[in-house]
């Protein structure tokens, strides 16, 4: 029976740390002023719930008493410290008299945001910042932040402590940026779940072609800003992804082989994905104050609206490229729109812009200009031209599946 | 919390402005001055002579060694600095990007280390 208690309290605290356990952190951090201290703060508090939940049941508001609960023991900690070190007992006064805030909803989803915006400081290292919004606002263990990386767990865990320490040194501030810098900083936040998303949707190098955990932990953080701010690139960006990852189980075969979006098994896309991320897209676009992520958004949003390939809307495609452009001029962005434009008035009009991008140098590393350039050669019949390209692509890919790919094509031509 | 801002601006280029660029510039450095006095942040500054005037001074084992310096090829060099009173980062790159050479070179804002008075 005691035990039958126990383990369904345990239980509880198993639940309710999933599911609260960042925001008990993002409050913890803004009342302690450390985040070293609220983790510390984080861990005594759900330890003690374990033990203390069991006898005296479970709190009407748990949360509230977690953070109770965790700045009491940091306090506790600091006294104890203070007492060996003999260090200066200022802050620690200043703590004990600052009355505990009352716990309004409000208050908590604020302090979601600064953990947000503070840790994808542009004053932190773009590493650094992936770092510590995957370890502080996901939750995820430093050991799965090095794996999902590809870092040794050490080199990953000394960024984190870098980090931690420039945003105490330098005293970064536990804010919500002011409205004059939000559009900065946000993009900031913007990029940094990007990246997330990218690494987790087409991994830059290993063995296998996407890590889909990353790009499940990607959505999470796009979901939780358009929730606490929904501006419209928040929302562009969380379409874009949710676009994107509807074709996941399309683009490759079981065995892991890629395959391209044209040969795509377009009944494998998962419809409500397409349709929140279409939703999304409309709703960014009509608030007229969208950039980059929205337009990539409504690119993706007609592909996936499209029953094939020759079927896709490629002239709007076209269309929305060019603004693109204007708004975010990129090689790489000239490159997919050469793409499109080879769709819409043929290879031969494709190629002419490719060559142009590639003789000026801009990409010349980039295996995917090669590629673009060899498959329309190969769609003209020039043979010889298709085969070179795809010979410097293929020394270009560092990734596994795109290597055997391609490697695949020279075959199919020689 | 104080900062340093090391202002690092290509020379230069400076030297090839003419007079009244020249003067402009520094018209707009006294006005920067002036509000940052103003607001209750201005620590302290200085303009620092260019850096074929700097000297590199090294002791080991009790050897003093002097050279002339610093040869790093940068576009960029160290010609002056302010130290300002700031809330918080946040704060201080606010006022690091007001600084005129914030435009066309960088500015490096430095937390400076605060000993506990005891």
């Amino acid at each position: 029976m005691q035990e039958d208690i126990a383990a369904q309290v345990r239980d509880r605290v198993d639940a309710i740390y999933r599911s609260d356990s960042r925001r008990v952190l993002a409050t913890l951090i803004r009342l302690l002023g450390d985040f070293d201290l609220a983790e510390e703060a984080l861990h005594d508090a759900f330890a003690t719930a374990v033990e203390q939940w069991a006898e005296k049941g479970i709190p009407a508001n748990p949360r509230a008493w977690l953070i109770s609960t965790g700045r009491f023991k940091a306090v506790d900690r600091l006294r104890k410290a203070a007492r060996f070190e003999s260090a200066d007992g200022a802050a620690l006064d200043r703590l004990e008299a600052t009355e505990m805030p009352e716990q309004e909803e409000e208050g908590v989803e604020d302090d979601r945001l600064r953990l947000i915006f503070t840790c994808c400081h542009p004053a932190l290292s773009p590493d650094a910042q992936i770092a510590l919004t995957l370890r502080e606002v996901c939750g995820l263990t430093t050991e799965e932040v090095a794996h999902a990386f590809l870092t040794p767990p050490p080199t990953l865990a000394q960024r984190i402590v870098r980090a931690k320490g420039k945003i105490r040194d330098a005293r970064i501030p536990y804010e919500i940026p002011s409205r004059s810098d939000l559009a900065a900083r946000l993009d900031s936040v913007l990029h940094v779940i990007y990246l997330v998303f990218n690494e987790g949707y087409l991994a830059s190098s290993g063995a296998s072609l996407t890590r889909a955990d990353l790009s499940v932990e990607a959505i999470r953080l796009g979901r939780l800003l358009v929730e606490l701010l929904p501006e419209p690139e928040a929302m562009g960006l969380l379409a874009l992804m949710l676009l994107h990852e509807a074709r996941r189980r399309s683009r490759t075969t079981p065995a892991g082989e890629m395959i391209l979006l044209e040969d795509q098994d377009r009944s494998l896309w998962d419809r409500a994905q397409i349709e929140e991320g279409v939703e999304l897209v409309e709703h960014a676009l009509a608030s007229h104050r969208f950039g980059p992520y929205t337009l990539q958004a409504a690119i993706a949003a007609l592909h996936a609206e499209a029953s094939s390939a020759t079927a896709t809307d490629w002239p709007q495609i076209v269309g929305l490229y060019d603004v693109l452009l204007r708004t975010d001029p990129s090689p790489v962005i000239e490159l997919n729109r050469a793409a499109a434009i080879a769709m819409r008035d043929g290879p031969e009009a494709g190629l002419t812009l490719i060559d142009a991008i590639l003789s000026r140098g801009d990409l010349a590393d980039y295996h995917l200009a090669h590629a673009a350039s060899a498959d329309l050669c190969r769609r003209l019949g020039r043979v010889e031209d298709a085969i070179s390209a795809y010979e410097r692509a293929l020394k270009l890919a560092t990734q596994e599946p795109e290597r055997r790919f391609i490697a695949q094509r020279l075959r199919d031509l020689r | 919390m104080k900062y340093l801002c090391l202002i690092y601006d290509d020379e230069k280029q400076w030297q090839k402005f003419p007079k009244d660029v020249q003067d402009k510039y520094m018209a707009e450095y006294m006005a920067f001055g002036d509000s940052i006095k103003k607001s209750g942040q201005y620590v302290g500054a200085n303009q620092l002579q260019p850096s074929h005037t700097a000297t590199i001074v090294r002791s080991r084992n009790g050897k003093v060694s002097t050279t002339d310096g610093p040869f790093v090829e940068t576009k960029e060099q160290l010609g002056g600095y302010y130290l300002i009173e700031a809330k918080d980062l946040n704060d201080a790159i606010q006022v690091a990007s007001r600084i005129p050479s914030a435009r066309s070179g960088s500015i490096e804002v430095r937390p400076i280390v605060e000993r506990n008075q005891a």
